[in-house]
């Protein structure tokens, strides 16, 4: 029984991590710019970690359907690993869903998305004006839920490491061999 | 008698064919529109405004003449911002330089219903020589001239200042029109 995640899952895991609060924070500044070649440079940018967030959602799903992850100790209630089941069950919900919605608001929008200005993403959907504007709501509401479930995300796992003293946090650092895997 | 209508048939018919000379234009089947590349995305935009002033008679293509003039102010660049920010000082600034104007020179036959159109170009008060093909297809009465060439903005000083650089808008611009003209005496 393994009681640390795989090196693989650990890589996935703190690379999107990097990846989503960068996007965030570049969400965020870039739509409260005056119009500049900076703001459609971090536009683009902001669609290529998106886009790339999209592609390794799924490869991380697969990987975890292969290498499913650590069992929670016997420590955590039913009901608290529910709760966390439920809690990781929306991020990656998120996770697919956000990209997808800002790849919907570029198509409405009537700007495409091209990854890294090489790999141009089929439209979805026909320009429209109306659509795009509402597309950017959505976009934006579901940011603010992420943002909130992953507030709770990083406060559980500090309570875990700092309260509960398990190794809930700890198997998921990079170079973490719990005691456990070693017996 | 039979002679002599058939050869006034025939004499009609040949002023007909000579006097075909397309002079106004139907706005509604009128398209002036371009396409830039925007950090490697393609956009699109047109003019929603545009005088066009012609005189071609298929025949005699070297007595023809043709001028364009574009109202910059109604650009639709793609989006609502781009539209504020392509009409500033920057870019078209449309104040100080309302219109773009094509001025043909010459027009020289390329083939059956093809031309080849030297003329000059100027927007934001700086002129160019040009030269594209222009294609002529009849339908009814009507004549449908569509042609394009490429620009390179900074030729014009569109985009000036921070815009200058390439590397987010490019500095090609490729322009396409497809005017419909009808007869005109």
């Amino acid at each position: 029984m393994k009681h640390t995640y795989t090196a693989v899952a650990k890589l996935l895991h703190w690379g999107m991590a990097v990846l989503i609060v960068g996007l965030l924070a570049l969400g965020f500044v870039m739509t409260d710019m005056p119009l500049s070649p900076e703001k459609l440079q971090y536009y683009s940018w902001h669609k290529w970690a998106g886009v790339t967030v999209f592609a390794l959602v799924w490869l991380r799903l697969a990987w975890r359907i292969v290498n499913p992850p650590p069992h929670y100790p016997d420590t955590m209630s039913r009901s608290v690993q529910l709760m966390a089941h439920l809690g990781h069950f929306a991020l990656y919900g998120l996770m697919i869903v956000i990209p997808l919605s800002g790849w919907l608001l570029s198509s409405a929008k009537g700007v495409q998305t091209v990854w890294f200005g090489v790999l141009p993403l089929p439209d979805l959907l026909e320009k429209d004006k109306e659509l795009g504007h509402l597309l950017h709501e959505v976009h934006e509401a579901l940011n603010f839920v992420l943002l909130f479930l992953l507030a709770g995300h990083v406060a559980a796992s500090l309570k875990h490491h700092l309260i509960d003293k398990d190794d809930i946090l700890k198997r998921m650092l990079p170079a973490c061999h719990t005691p456990k895997d070693n017996a | 008698m039979k002679h002599l209508i058939t050869l006034a048939l025939g004499a009609v018919l040949a002023l007909n064919a000579s006097a075909v000379e397309y002079k106004t234009i139907a706005a509604d089947k009128s398209k002036v529109t371009f396409q830039y590349k925007q950090m490697g995305v393609a956009m699109d935009g047109h003019f929603k405004k545009f005088n066009v002033q012609l005189n071609f008679d298929p025949a005699k293509p070297a007595a023809a003449q043709a001028q364009i003039d574009i109202d910059l102010a109604s650009v639709d660049a793609g989006s609502s911002d781009a539209d504020d920010e392509v009409v500033g000082k920057a870019w078209f600034n449309a104040k100080a330089f309302p219109k773009a104007t094509f001025v043909a020179k010459q027009i020289k036959p390329a083939g059956a219903n093809q031309f080849e159109v030297t003329g000059t170009l100027t927007i934001k008060g700086k002129s160019q020589d040009i030269k594209f093909p222009l294609k002529l297809a009849t339908q009814g009465n009507a004549a449908v001239f569509t042609g394009g060439f490429v620009m390179r903005r900074a030729d014009f000083a569109i985009g000036e200042g921070i815009w200058a650089k390439f590397d987010v808008v490019a500095n090609d611009i490729q322009v396409n029109f497809q005017l419909t003209a009808n007869p005109g005496k």
